[in-house]
């Protein structure tokens, strides 16, 4: 008993004095466990959040793909068809336009006794026949040749003043698209680029006539067969210059010749003031030297004047446009003034006179005009010609039998035009002039109709 | 003969000076409409330097074939036009007349908008009586962001074509004006929604993409004809429909003449608004569009 009572009694010591010992060791465990479980935690959070930011990932990039799916699909139903482009593009037929143009005219004096004193114009310078006509209807095709060339070809029908009806090729060219920097060649029959209506198109221009200048100088329009060749400076200056060869066989030179017969020069400057108010003005030379009988009708049309010998012609033009922003109205002036130069001889094809006798002539004109468009399909204009000239010749009587002197009178023209346009493919234009072209000043009246069919043209400056 | 030789080697020597002083590093672009200036602006930044050839002003049919054009698009590097006829009158001409051979058609400086995109109003029959049509379609794509987005990317493609070396740069560009468009997409999406199903009269029919973006329903035009000026008729005409079935709002463009809107909008109470049909000068595209919108809420209450 006494045995066991100290033991028990001794393990109580044992016991007091080991249980802090046995406890410290138990809290250890505990803290050892807490730490496993902590880091286990940690862990398993780690791969929560690795998996919820995989899955977010995942969600965002189905996000992603799913706009792309959708802008891919706005795409397709926005972005254009390819193969409606090629079908586009496999069209190779060129453009064609026609123009017809047709008038009424009506003149107070004989339009056969019409004359030019002191010019003895070509013999296409006439009046459009009195009543109803046709003018130049126009047959034009045109197209982008290869990557090089662009060639158009217009053909022309027009009334001559017998009657008759004439067709014939007004332009043919070729010209290059892509050679060199600024660099243009054309090549072909064309309008000279020499003054500023002279290279646009009859149709075009603002009054039913050619200025009374053009009309003396040119038969209305210079063309030739020949070679362009014309260069744009890479300013921010509008600054072009040019030359053309020719071959000379077209009024107002005339004769076959070996090779260049006639040529030109020109330079042409234009630029804006600002985007509602742009200019351009020009500098033209044109040089025939061997002009070989060139033929003009004399004074009273009963025989034929002929000149051979050098002819040249300086010209100034200056074009102005004022194109108001927000509103449909618009105004352009214009103005160009030419002087030719001839020295040469003169004889009358005409066996009773058959005289010959050496000539010199200093020739000049101007015109100016006012357009103002008053909206979309209204147009109205004004237009002054004047011409003057001062003649010399060894044979005064052929001078004036020729129709070359002009006693000093100067020949003057006041236009006016009322244009009314129902679209862009339609004009129908009233004019009427005050000639005194010659000492009998006539009244004129034209109402004249253009329309263009087929592809849209485009407009020059 | 001497002196003419001088003149002749003085004259192509300044001309030599000039071409290369003019021929600078940056990339000239000739915008046809100032919106592709803008869309320009954003996608080349300091790499390229753009000019309209026209403004909010001007309506883009009718330009003068200018001897300033000319003297732009002779330096150009890129054309960036809206095309599909758009330009017809005037562009060919200036093309011709440059002698420039990077901007010609099918080469890599010609780039137009509407190729990129696909088409509304494409006519089925082509007849001019039915007025100044455009055969290959609506080219007023500009009024439509989703398509802008695309005429982006691609034009973004052709200026890393014509630049090759610069092309990481457009490509960031590229992208970031992508984000920036499409979180303004997003954006007018929501500010528009009010709008949907509202009917307009329009003057021209230029607003053909606006519409099917806004999901807007176009009732009449106040042309009788595309191009052709609205007649007393037809105005007339509009007025008995319109009395009829009433409309939401009137729109025409900042360029075209606001009297047949006027007229209308005085006979009937409802409103007309005279709406930018592209960016202002230094506008930016987000800003005109932001415009855009803030007129027809604000008119169509």
């Amino acid at each position: 008993m006494k045995k066991t009572l100290f033991l028990f009694i001794s393990a109580s010591f044992v016991c007091a004095f080991t249980t802090p010992v046995v406890a410290d060791e138990q809290i250890e465990l505990l803290k050892q466990q807490i730490e496993q479980l902590k880091q286990d935690y940690e862990k398993r959070i780690q791969a929560l959040e690795k998996g919820l930011l995989a899955a977010q990932q995942a969600a965002k990039k189905n996000e992603q793909t799913l706009a792309n799916v959708q802008e891919q699909a706005e795409e397709a139903e926005l972005a254009s068809d390819d193969s409606q482009q090629m079908m586009a593009k496999n069209s190779f037929n060129p453009e064609i336009s026609l123009i017809l143009d047709g008038r009424y005219a009506s003149y107070q004096n004989n339009p056969d006794n019409y004359q030019l004193p002191g010019f003895s114009p070509g013999d296409e310078a006439g009046l459009v026949p009195e009543g109803f006509s046709i003018g130049e209807s126009e047959l034009t095709l045109s197209s982008n040749i290869d990557q090089l060339f662009y060639g158009k070809a217009t053909f022309s029908f027009a009334d001559d003043v017998d009657g008759s009806t004439s067709a014939e090729v007004e332009e043919a060219f070729v010209q290059t698209s892509a050679l060199f920097d600024g660099l243009t060649i054309k090549m072909g029959r064309f309008f000279s680029a020499i003054g500023y209506l002279n290279s646009q198109h009859a149709h075009t221009w603002d009054f039913a006539d050619a200025p009374l200048i053009y009309r003396a100088l040119f038969a209305d329009q210079y063309r030739d067969d020949g070679l362009q060749i014309s260069y744009i400076a890479p300013t921010d200056l509008f600054v072009q210059v040019g030359a053309e060869l020719f071959s000379g066989r077209q009024f107002p030179s005339s004769g076959s010749h070996d090779g260049i017969g006639s040529w030109t020069t020109f330079a042409r400057i234009g630029g804006d003031f600002n985007n509602e108010n742009s200019w351009q003005m020009g500098f033209s030379h044109w040089h025939a030297s061997n002009i070989d009988n060139r033929e003009t009708d004399n004074i009273n049309h009963t025989a034929t004047t002929l000149y051979s010998g050098d002819s040249k012609i300086n010209a100034i033009d200056l074009v102005y446009k004022w194109a108001p922003n927000t509103r449909t109205d618009n105004l352009k002036l214009q103005f160009e003034y030419f002087d030719r130069d001839e020295d040469g001889d003169i004889a009358l094809d005409d066996f009773l006179s058959g005289d010959t006798g050496s000539y010199h002539g200093d020739q000049k004109g101007w015109y100016a005009q006012a357009i103002y468009q008053m909206n979309k399909q209204w147009r109205t204009g004004l237009r002054y010609d004047h011409l003057s000239s001062h003649t010399k010749g060894s044979n005064y009587l052929l001078l004036e039998n020729a129709g070359l002197e002009s006693h000093g009178y100067k020949p003057e023209r006041y236009s006016a035009m009322l244009e009314w346009l129902p679209s862009e493919f339609s004009r129908i234009r009233l004019q009427y002039n005050n000639d005194q072209s010659y000492k009998d000043s006539d009244n004129q009246l034209f109402l004249q109709y253009t329309f263009s069919m087929g592809s849209h043209g485009a407009h020059s400056y | 003969m001497n002196t003419k030789k001088i003149l002749f080697i003085v004259i192509f020597s300044i001309l030599i000076a000039i071409h290369t002083a003019y021929a600078a590093a940056k990339i000239n672009v000739f915008a046809c409409e100032p919106e592709w200036a803008a869309l320009s602006k954003e996608l080349g930044g300091s790499l390229v330097s753009t000019f309209s050839a026209t403004n909010v002003g001007q309506d883009p049919h009718y330009i003068q074939a200018r001897p300033g054009l000319i003297a732009k698009i002779r330096k150009a590097d890129l054309l960036v036009c809206s095309g599909a006829g758009l330009e017809t009158g005037w562009l060919p001409v200036l093309l011709r007349k440059s002698g420039n051979s990077k901007v010609q058609p099918g080469q890599k400086g010609y780039f137009m908008a509407t190729d990129t995109v696909k088409l509304l109003d494409k006519p089925t029959v082509l007849d001019r009586s039915m007025g100044d049509i455009h055969a290959a379609g609506n080219p007023h794509i500009q009024l439509d962001p989703r398509r802008i987005k695309i005429v982006a990317k691609k034009l973004s493609q052709r200026f890393q074509q014509i630049d090759p070396q610069h092309s990481k740069e457009y490509a960031e560009k590229l992208a970031n004006f992508k984000t920036r468009w499409d979180q303004a997409i997003k954006r007018w999406n929501e500010e528009t929604r009010e709008l949907q199903g509202k009917s307009i009269i329009v003057h021209h029919n230029s607003w053909v993409y606006l519409q099917q973006w806004l999901k807007l329903n176009k009732v009449a035009e106040l042309e009788p004809k595309p191009g052709v000026p609205p007649s007393s008729s037809h105005l007339s005409a509009l007025l008995k429909q319109v009395k009829k079935t009433p409309v939401d709002l009137i729109i025409y463009s900042s360029y075209q003449d606001p009297k047949a809107a006027a007229w209308l909008s005085e006979k009937t109470g409802i409103k007309a608004v005279a709406i930018p049909s592209t960016v202002n000068e230094n506008e930016s595209l987000f800003q005109w569009m932001d415009h855009v919108i803030q007129l027809i809420k604000d008119n169509s209450k």
